[in-house]
């Protein structure tokens, strides 16, 4: 079973290694997940004494208001954009190596938008008025301004959270069907009442085939569109260093980039401890490797873009906000990014590199360092250095608004950790679907 | 009209077999099949594609994103007509002549937004209604083997032709054809 390329595995190898992976899990698991609901309670601790003390405790001063809060929100939401790419524009592509990670992808994009959905809220201080940020009708006929790409955000984020939940439930469907006729006692009736009663019957598979391609169609403009909305948030503006319309295809491309690093760091482990070596194999990683190389190389060529469009355009402002971001109080993170980007990605032309769980784990864990560092290169020094001196300012993080980023990490890794025990984290159906179909007459068996 | 028919299930192993049940089903004339299988199989879904119509989830997307749109356009357009808000030299109200300004291209992007969202959600509705779903008790011919490894064909024919239904299952190269 370890080495999937000598037999392949069954329809019922599939359903019986995915049932598996949802037996009683053990002390280690056991032992993350206490790691992690430690750093979550420092987190809401600190978001606690925010909320008491107020926004100066997360070392909000004029003009870094934005600061550590949008830059994970920017982040999260970035990370959030894999999933999606890979159920919706990979399955339109008939890119068959998705199979075995789209599940996991997809409940990765759901927690990383639900994470960056609470940096908003973090960051309005008094989020109990969050819902002002919505269309509601109210007695004083105020509505918000819709010109304004903050109130665009909350449209496109809500609709992304929204539809990516449902192309995660509906593709969870059959999958649960197939564990609850595996699975037995209370499971069962969970199961059973998850999946609907679905039953696979040519008369519910006709309808599920065709809303599942329309919803793939519909996704797939909304990936593209989600980033380039909140790079808008930025480009809108006039703030040197931001107003460039270089800003969506850069944010996309950076998403993509960065998403398919923490995919990684989400499947190498699960493909470790749950043995699914048959499944994950070394072309899947290969393939991740390759997206992730490809995505650096274009996101190098824009932070080149971005360079000679400061230095071409004749704007004194935009010049030396760009020398201050090169060389002053943030060059640190600027090159940190430069390098965590563009170069350690390069290790990826070498295919032994691409498949050895241990270099891509390294490189994944560069890159996401290297993104969140991209979003504070954005973010604060723009902010930091525009058109009038006396309006510069240095930011410095507090042990607040750190431990709310931190405690981020850990809200998102236990939504997963918790996914991964309860639901199927490899599609059973759409692994099968890969599999050669059983034949009794082997010369058949070609697909279509 | 519960013993009008007799319905008999023939469970398979393999695509190839099940799929010259089904032709074969077909040539005698029997068209009232269910077929269950743990994926969708192409072979499978040629012989009974043939002669059905697209499946109609697409019209509740067609209908969910028309709507989205109209309701995207209509919610800003409204709004903006009703709370005079003049941003960036930018407004949409009423004037002596009629509405006056355009300020259109922003609310495109809530249109789009809204499009997708209404529209996906009408496509789950879809397959929710034209499938179905939910259904409370599995139904009389259904396998909890069919979601695991094994495809199922389920005939309801007229009662007295049950053995020669049984005896196209068993030559066709059925596994299994239970009483």
């Amino acid at each position: 079973m370890s080495d999937g390329r000598a037999t392949s595995p069954t329809f019922a190898d599939v359903t019986r290694d995915v049932a598996r992976t949802l037996e009683p899990p053990g002390n280690l698991y056991f032992s993350w997940m206490s790691v992690v609901a430690l750093i979550l309670t420092a987190g809401i601790l600190a978001w606690a004494g925010q909320i008491w003390w107020g926004m100066g405790m997360a070392g909000k001063r004029v003009p870094q208001m934005w600061a550590m809060y949008i830059t994970s929100f920017v982040f999260w939401i970035g990370i959030g954009h894999a999933g999606t790419l890979i159920s919706a524009i990979l399955y339109l592509f008939r890119a068959r190596w998705r199979t075995s990670i789209y599940r996991a992808a997809e409940a990765m994009t759901i927690f990383a938008v639900m994470t960056a959905g609470l940096f908003p809220l973090i960051h309005a201080g008094r989020m109990w008025f969050a819902y002002y940020l919505l269309p509601y009708p109210n007695q004083r006929s105020l509505w918000p301004n819709f010109r304004s790409p903050l109130v665009w955000d909350v449209f496109a984020i809500s609709t992304y959270l929204s539809i990516s939940t449902v192309f995660f439930i509906v593709g969870l469907i059959p999958d649960i069907a197939a564990l609850r006729d595996v699975s037995t006692g209370w499971r069962r009736r969970v199961y059973a009442m998850l999946a609907l009663g679905w039953e696979g019957a040519d008369s519910q598979w006709r309808h599920y085939r065709r809303a599942y391609g329309l919803l793939a169609a519909l996704a797939t403009p909304l990936v593209l569109s989600v980033h380039s909305v909140v790079s808008w948030d930025f480009a809108m503006a006039l703030v040197p260093g931001w107003h460039s319309t270089l800003f969506a295809p850069f944010f996309v491309d950076g998403a993509i980039f960065s998403g398919f690093a923490m995919v990684l760091i989400l499947v190498l482990p699960m493909r470790h401890f749950f043995r699914l070596h048959a499944y994950i194999q070394e072309k899947h990683l290969d393939a991740m490797g390759k997206l992730i190389l490809v995505t650096g190389l274009v996101l190098t060529y824009f932070y080149l873009c971005e360079i000679f469009t400061s230095l071409y355009s004749g704007d004194d402002i935009e010049k030396a906000s760009l020398f201050w971001k090169v060389t002053k109080t943030y060059a640190w993170a600027l090159w940190l990014m430069y390098f965590c980007n563009c170069v350690s990605p390069l290790v990826l032309f070498w295919k032994k590199a691409r498949t050895s769980p241990v270099v891509l784990y390294v490189v994944s864990i560069l890159v996401l360092i290297g993104m969140w560092f991209e979003r504070f290169n954005i973010i604060v020094p723009s902010l930091g250095h525009d058109f009038y001196p006396y309006t510069w300012g240095i930011y410095y993080p507090s042990p607040t608004d750190t431990m709310i980023v931190i405690g981020s990490f850990a809200w998102f890794f236990i939504l997963f950790l918790g996914f991964i025990r309860v639901m199927p984290s490899l599609s059973v159906v759409e692994v099968k679907e890969t599999l050669p179909p059983p034949m009794r007459d082997p010369t058949h068996a070609g697909r279509h | 009209m519960p013993d009008a028919t007799e319905t008999i299930v023939g469970v398979f192993a393999h695509v190839d077999t099940t799929v010259r049940a089904l032709e074969e089903l077909r040539a005698k004339g029997y068209r009232d099949l269910t077929v269950y299988t743990p994926v969708p199989v192409h072979e499978i879904e040629e012989v009974l594609e043939r002669d059905r119509p697209v499946s109609r989830v697409r019209l509740f997307t067609l209908i969910g994103g028309l709507t989205g749109i109209a309701s995207a356009f209509l919610l800003t357009i409204w709004t903006s007509l009703i709370w005079g808000l003049v941003t960036g030299g930018k407004y949409l109200q009423f004037g002596p002549g009629g509405i006056v300004g355009s300020s259109l291209p922003p609310f495109v992007i809530i249109a789009f937004e809204l499009m997708v969202l209404f529209g996906g959600i009408a496509t789950v509705i879809g397959l929710v209604v034209l499938g179905r779903l939910p259904r409370f008790r599995p139904s009389a011919t259904f396998d909890p083997r069919f979601t695991n490894d094994r495809f199922g064909i389920a005939i309801h024919c007229a009662p007295g032709r049950s053995g020669s239904v049984r005896e196209i299952l068993r030559t066709a190269g059925a596994e299994d054809v239970p009483a």
